[in-house]
């Protein structure tokens, strides 16, 4: 079945993409997972200008449905139909695709101007082994978004979060005022990994990670990682989300978030866009409403503050990718037009210097979390590779059910890990 | 020797004439197109899969890693894997003790020629037609706590909203309800082709002899489409080992990977987590059912035809 369905595809693929190569000399195919209208609108405005100057080279980018995305994609980099540039959450991920050779490395073809325009964190991200397989474009962190009216009416102070035991006892004065304290898609399982990965960071700390990633002593079964687990049990013992959480999706929870059903959401920057787009109205809270407030820290954890939670995403250069696609890559994440996309409050940049004209008020806040950061951790589903991502998913979503203790999630995920 | 040789060539003459004759030249040039793509799409990808079931392999490259049956091992070490197989044979027994005898009630009572019966075998053949992906999208619109029918029915009884969808221990029924509805019609109309072509005659004479309405369908008809129930059966088992597209939709296998069938088992542990030769070696256990099924079905239908 798995094989058919590959050679169909591809054959699709290959039919669709070598009609389109003979109309211009060189075409640089891109996919990405889809992106709102005024985000296309603006890589066909960067796309419109790079041609002017190169001619004869053709850029193409084609959109997939997020999850289609992920799971096409290994197939589809070993075929002929393999587009130029992909979109990448970088992570293990990306190390697999790396050490499998479907991508290419461009460290070589990098002068020093462009490596140095680049932050050095989120150029690490697209690095393994030293050597550099992608350029990042954004980056973001997990914040709780929150809506200020109904936080008012159940009387909590926002500016006063600063520990878990804070938001918990936020919650508490939510649920006693009858309001929904937090919206989660449940059945998405990501969502809720959100909370266990953050409070990982937050009890384990960059050494915690690191030595749990290099497999040393329990791992991700120590006690930081079991501890993190209790941490989300004692929220979930609240009954903090909305009820039947589980069969909710992150498109239907934004959405949620936008129609003023709960006061809290925990995601990344795209929520902005996506609350907005998923409300009732298409118009969600106006921004006077809303408020973000970074990830509470727990008492007597490993981890600092400033530690961030969230995403380094760009564009890897696959493998025998056309000279052009680099140079459009290189094109792509000028100071000026990541600027334009700051501007235009599509994502945060990570070029340096390119978040000057950046007008979103909350985009801007977490732009300063981000420079200030001590260390960010990618998400998890994303950096410990696709098997042992939904691993963790899978034991964030058991705990907030019950179904496992935090220890048994813990030896999960430990397990995963050890026979990856 | 020159006998055997003779019987040989006269053989061989034979298979060339056979070859030349007009049915034979229909063959030659019909099969290979078929061989073809049942070469290209069923055999070599089974193969395949049994090759790659031995390696570690995440999909990319070629597989290098061997592990012998480690794979098997860990499938059949998983907590997981075994409660997709409770489930499937859930759905199995489902199908087979309530779906068919619901179908073979209904088509008792709708196999007779008219308009009404046409009318009610068009409305309970309706799910079948429906694509299992859309069935499976307007049933989580019915199951939904917030807005679907099901809370609704709740609501007016004054109860709280059940979230069945979201609820480890129903997920599953609310799964097995939809497959009795999506299924049942296509079982009905097997049974209603088959209720058709009794001869009315026997019917007759069994009412006859004073034979009462369920004695005629207790020892006149059902004992007449024996074949057809058996075929049904057959597509039902058959249909269970598949069960795939309408359980994505309702729970993706969740909550907490409890309504997994050994098919979404397979995608969810083996194609989306990229581990190729885990999903291949769960392939190759459900492959081994379905041959079992297959057997034990011809088997039982040549025993019977003796």
């Amino acid at each position: 079945m798995n094989l058919s369905i590959r050679m169909l595809r591809n054959t699709a693929l290959f039919l669709s993409l070598s009609a389109s190569t003979v109309l211009a000399q060189t075409t640089v195919n891109i996919l990405r997972p889809e992106v709102p209208a005024n985000e296309k609108a603006y890589y066909d405005q960067v796309v419109s200008e790079f041609e002017k100057t190169h001619t004869g080279v053709d850029i193409a980018f084609e959109y997939l449905a997020n999850e289609a995305y992920k799971q096409k994609l290994s197939m589809l980099l070993q075929s002929d139909a393999k587009p130029d540039l992909i979109y990448s959450w970088a992570g293990g991920v990306l190390a697999q695709q790396a050490e499998a050779g479907v991508l290419q490395d461009i460290t070589a073809v990098m002068s020093p101007e462009w490596e140095d325009s680049l932050s050095a964190a989120s150029l690490a991200a697209f690095t393994v082994d030293g050597k550099v397989y992608g350029i990042p474009t954004n980056a973001n962190e997990v914040v709780f978004w929150t809506n200020t009216d109904l936080a008012n009416k159940a009387g909590i102070d926002l500016s006063a979060i600063k520990t878990w035991d804070d938001f918990l006892a936020a919650v508490k004065k939510a649920k006693a005022a009858g309001v929904t304290p937090i919206l989660a898609g449940g059945k998405d399982k990501w969502p809720l990994h959100f909370y266990y990965g953050y409070l990982m960071v937050r009890e384990a700390g960059k050494d915690g990670l690191a030595a749990a990633i290099a497999g040393e002593g329990d791992g991700f079964a120590s006690a930081p990682f079991i501890k993190a687990g209790e941490d989300f049990k004692a929220l979930l013992d609240l009954e903090p989300f909305q009820p039947g959480f589980m069969d909710t999706t992150f498109e239907q929870a934004t959405g949620m978030f936008g129609d003023g059903k709960g006061i809290f959401h925990l995601m990344g920057d795209w929520d902005y866009g996506t609350a907005k787009q998923n409300s009732a109205t298409g118009k969600g809270i106006p921004d006077e409403k809303m408020a973000t407030v970074r990830f509470p820290v727990v008492a007597g954890g490993a981890g600092q503050a400033t530690d961030t939670f969230g995403g380094i995403n760009g564009f890897a250069v696959v493998a025998g990718a056309k000279p052009e696609a680099v140079e459009f890559l290189k094109y792509l994440s000028s100071r000026e037009n990541q600027a334009e996309a700051g501007a235009e409050g599509l994502f945060i940049p990570v070029t340096k210097g390119a978040d000057d004209r950046m007008s979103n008020p909350f985009f801007k806040q977490m732009s300063a979390a981000l420079v200030a950061s001590s260390f960010h951790q990618i998400f998890l589903d994303q950096a410990l590779g696709s098997d042992v991502g939904a691993t963790v998913n899978d034991a964030a979503a058991d705990i907030a059910q019950g179904a496992a203790t935090p220890e048994e999630a813990a030896k999960t995920v430990q397990d995963a890990w050890s026979v990856r | 020797m020159t006998s055997a040789a003779s019987i040989h060539n006269r053989k061989s003459r034979s298979i060339f004439a056979d070859l030349m004759s007009s049915k034979g030249q229909a063959v030659l040039l019909l099969l290979p197109p078929a061989l073809l793509l049942f070469t290209l799409f069923v055999a070599l990808p089974l193969f395949d899969a049994a090759y790659y079931s031995l390696f570690k392999w995440n999909g990319y490259g070629t597989p290098t890693d061997f592990v012998g049956l480690d794979n098997f091992r860990q499938v059949l070490n998983h907590g997981i894997f075994w409660e997709s197989v409770r489930n499937t044979l859930i759905v199995l027994a489902v199908s087979l003790f309530i779906q068919l005898p619901l179908a073979l009630g209904l088509a008792l009572m709708i196999y007779e020629k008219t308009p009404a019966n046409t009318l009610f075998r068009l409305v309970f053949f309706l799910p079948y037609i429906l694509a299992e992906i859309a069935s499976g999208l307007i049933w989580s619109f019915v199951f939904d706590g917030n807005s679907g029918v099901a809370s609704a029915i709740f609501k007016s009884l004054g109860m709280d909203p059940v979230f069945i969808l979201a609820d480890r221990h129903w997920a599953f029924l609310a799964i097995t309800l939809v497959v009795v509805w999506k299924y049942f019609g296509f079982h009905m109309m097997i049974f209603v082709a088959a209720l058709q072509s009794v001869p009315k005659e026997l019917l007759e004479a069994a009412r006859l002899e004073g034979a009462k309405r369920w004695e005629v369908v207790r020892f006149v008809q059902v004992p007449l489409i024996g074949a057809a129930i058996g075929v049904s059966a057959f597509f039902a088992v058959v249909g269970s080992l598949q069960l795939f597209d309408v359980v994505i939709p309702l729970t993706n296998g969740g909550p907490s990977n409890s309504t997994h069938t050994i098919v979404t088992y397979l995608y969810s542990f083996g194609l989306t987590r990229n581990r190729i030769g885990f999903g291949s070696a769960v392939g190759v256990l459900l492959f081994l059912a379905a041959v079992g099924v297959s057997i034990f079905y011809q088997y039982q239908t040549n025993r019977r035809s003796k």
